[in-house]
């Protein structure tokens, strides 16, 4: 089930009305590496993962990948909201104010909507898990592209922001992929065993910490 | 950990408090993408149980001074309904 909170995941501004830019930014609300797209992909794999940390992992980068929807939203609607149909059509947004007005709509920067064929579920998790990784690696490239199309901090520091994440989600996607393909090599391994799948032993042994030993 | 919203006795404006949510919670996040793929990491474990505390401290004071962050329960509401009251986040 899910529970919205009502506020961003971090706070987000924008210099002045940038309508390209708006234009731009839509390819990461409904574009093929967009949020959307990350977001219905792994909640809807993580049904069939076989073991447990990867459900886990997939069901919270899906729920982080909503707030980032919600990000990116927020921004388009801040550079749109107070544009004049005639400043629409000289950004090239003729059509979608045709279609949609100043609404946000889940299509790609040229205005293609959002398909299920951007996703793939195959049920096979190391298939799964190796197209989430590319799909966090696209993610990063097109947050990448966008930056380099805008002079605005604001826009940059949100982009910025949510390039990191992607980069942490790769990272995270890569582990889960390990653990399935050790599972693969060795029978003996229980992927729902928790052991640290890099040196074969449980990490952080250490049974007597104090919470001031954490917090400085 | 300090911050202004636990040991100021002094009005801490919202955003700076919103601010310093959004802060936690990304530490929060962060922990939790860590602990499903390590979950035998007990100083993790330890460390997300403290900020977790510090979270719901700071979300209590802010719903109480500046409406609930939450419908479906989590959190009371004054008269009238003040849900679709509070700001939506893409007008901040």
């Amino acid at each position: 089930m899910w529970i919205y909170e009502k506020k961003l995941q971090i706070p987000v501004h924008v210099e002045k009305c940038d309508l390209q830019m708006a234009k731009f930014l839509i390819t990461q609300y409904g574009g093929p590496d967009g949020e959307l797209s990350a977001a219905l992909r792994y909640l809807n794999q993580r049904y069939t993962m076989p073991n447990e940390r990867a459900k886990a992992l997939l069901t919270d980068i899906g729920t982080e990948e909503l707030a980032h929807l919600e990000i990116i939203a927020t921004l388009v609607y801040k550079l749109v909201k107070d544009a004049t149909p005639d400043e629409m059509k000289r950004a090239g947004l003729g059509g979608h104010y045709a279609d949609h007005r100043t609404a946000l709509f889940y299509s790609d920067a040229q205005g293609n909507p959002w398909t299920a064929t951007y996703i793939q579920a195959k049920g096979e998790p190391i298939a799964d898990l190796t197209e989430d990784i590319a799909a966090e690696e696209k993610a990063r490239v097109t947050y990448e592209n966008l930056i380099r199309l805008t002079d605005d901090r604001g826009i940059i520091d949100a982009l910025t922001y949510l390039r990191e994440r992607e980069v942490v989600h790769s990272q995270r996607f890569r582990e889960a992929l390990f653990i399935v393909e050790e599972h693969n090599k060795n029978h003996k391994y229980d992927s729902n065993q928790y052991y640290n799948p890099m040196s074969g032993s449980e990490i952080f042994t250490n049974t007597n910490i104090n919470p001031e030993d954490i917090l400085r | 950990m300090n911050n202004a919203a636990t040991t100021s006795c002094k009005k801490v404006p919202k955003e700076k408090m919103l601010k310093e949510i959004q802060e936690l919670q990304f530490a929060l996040v962060e922990l939790t993408l860590y602990l499903d793929m390590y979950p035998t990491d007990r100083r993790a474990v330890c460390q997300y149980n403290v900020l977790s505390e510090k979270l719901n401290v700071l979300r209590t004071q802010y719903q109480m001074e500046h409406g609930a962050l939450f419908a479906f329960g989590e959190f009371p509401s004054k008269y009238p309904w003040e849900w679709v009251k509070t700001p939506w986040p893409w007008e901040v």
